[in-house]
């Protein structure tokens, strides 16, 4: 027998699959021209629908942000990983792919996009709410690490949804991990302004993610087998 | 004197779906440099039986081993890259070209990608390997993963239909792949309606009914 395939780290399979999400994604527009301007749209829309005050504008900014963020981010992790019709996941399954590889692709592509969607939805609502951008230093820390835990989310649920066929259980299964995430992120924004300190709510994102990791390896061979 | 192990198996393997039992008690046994035709009618287990050799359904009962892999065992998923499968529908990304198709492929696999435009040549690609996926015909995509299995290397290939939507010109590139897989002591199972072309290029014919061996073979 002739052995032509030499071993691959999981960390260079991991790497060439979040390249090929890139550039997939890239080329189908789907986040870049369709999620993230209704993301910056529902921001736009909600104080027109409302009709408040600058000042209230400026108090609820920071949480509406998180709120479309936590939705619309979601919406793409889950969207992103269902996707892949059989022939696709077969693929992946042709080319002896390590599951947990797949696992930290998806999830670091998705990373990628998330931050993107963050940027710009994070700019309009510094424009359109007026939102005080002194703590940055600490939306800063918070961007990757809500990226994080809503990428390993989605991208969880979107291969229970590919395994199971059970698309219509993803918001369920969702929710009860995202909301916490929803929790900590604004509480820590807020937290930065006063004496309370936002190292208990970092530490509780920090905590999510970690959960959603490990849950994420424990779980990528056993769905794999699934599909 | 050194004793070649087979490179499929398999000894009374039942699969079951649900309440159906899809293959019953199938014993069959391919040996390197083997190329097999697989027949049988709708519903026959042919389908069920290129599944469980690409390792992706595990038997309900019975030994199977590929290339000398338990597939009950945790070691399947080492196996899956020595095992080549065009199946029934392409398999390739919409959004890549057909050659980085082939890229990705290489790259996931440790494949060398230095002959990747000698293989687009060889099936006739070598003019469009900068078309996407999705712009390409039934035909080209079927091509390209021809292409592919040409270089991965596969010690067992798998093909469900091969000659569906090939033109002539291209249909000899389905005895092209077999050889090059037996060439290299590896083995071939054509699944395939069109019997009479596929027992020209094969050494030997199963046939499913019913989900078990019969008819013109003895399985092993």
């Amino acid at each position: 027998m002739v052995a032509t395939v030499a071993d691959l780290s999981l960390i260079e399979q991991a790497r060439v699959i979040a390249g090929r999400d890139l550039v997939r994604e890239r080329r189908r527009g789907e986040v870049a021209w369709v999620i993230v301007p209704f993301g910056a749209i529902a921001m736009m829309l909600i104080p027109l629908g409302i009709g408040i005050d600058t000042p209230t504008l400026r108090r609820i900014g920071p949480g509406l942000f998180w709120v479309v963020v936590l939705l619309f981010g979601v919406l793409v992790t889950v969207r992103r990983t269902a996707a892949d019709g059989p022939a696709e996941r077969a693929l992946l399954l042709r080319f002896g792919v390590d599951p947990v590889a797949e696992l930290w692709g998806r999830t670091a592509a998705h990373v990628v996009l998330l931050l993107v969607f963050q940027v710009v939805v994070g700019l309009v609502t510094v424009v359109l709410y007026d939102v005080d951008v002194s703590r940055w230093p600490v939306v800063a820390i918070l961007l990757p690490l809500i990226a994080l835990g809503l990428a390993l989310l989605g991208t969880i649920t979107g291969g229970v949804a590919a395994a199971t066929g059970g698309s219509n259980l993803v918001p369920f299964l969702v929710a009860p991990l995202a909301i916490p995430l929803l929790l900590a992120a604004t509480e820590s924004i807020d937290g930065s302004t006063t004496t309370r300190g936002i190292l208990g709510w970092l530490l509780l994102i920090v905590l999510v993610d970690t959960i959603l990791a490990v849950a994420g390896v424990l779980t990528a061979r056993p769905l794999q087998e699934i599909t | 004197m050194t004793i070649t192990p087979p490179v499929v198996e398999l000894a009374g393997v039942t699969v079951r779906r649900g309440v159906s039992i899809v293959l019953r008690n199938v014993d069959l046994s391919i040996q390197p440099g083997e190329i097999v035709g697989l027949f049988g009618g709708n519903g026959a287990g042919k389908t069920t039986l290129l599944e469980v050799l690409a390792t992706s359904l595990r038997p309900t009962s019975g030994n199977a081993a590929v290339l000398g892999t338990d597939l009950r065992g945790e070691r399947r998923l080492e196996v899956r890259r020595r095992i080549g499968l065009i199946g029934h529908s392409p398999a390739l990304y919409p959004e890549l070209s057909l050659r980085e198709n082939l890229v990705v492929a290489c790259r996931l696999t440790g494949a060398p990608d230095d002959r990747i435009d000698d293989v687009l040549a060889i099936v006739g690609l070598g003019g469009v390997a900068g078309r996407r996926g999705r712009e390409c015909s039934y035909g080209m995509q079927r091509r390209t993963e021809f292409a592919r299995e040409l270089l991965l290397a596969p010690e067992l290939l798998l093909m469900d239909e091969p000659h569906s939507a090939l033109d002539v010109a291209a249909s000899g590139l389905v005895e092209h792949l077999a050889a090059d897989v037996t060439a290299r002591s590896g083995a071939a199972v054509l699944v395939s309606h069109d019997r009479e072309r596929v027992e020209k290029i094969s050494d030997r014919s199963v046939e499913l009914v019913g989900g078990t061996i019969g008819g013109g073979g003895d399985g092993g």
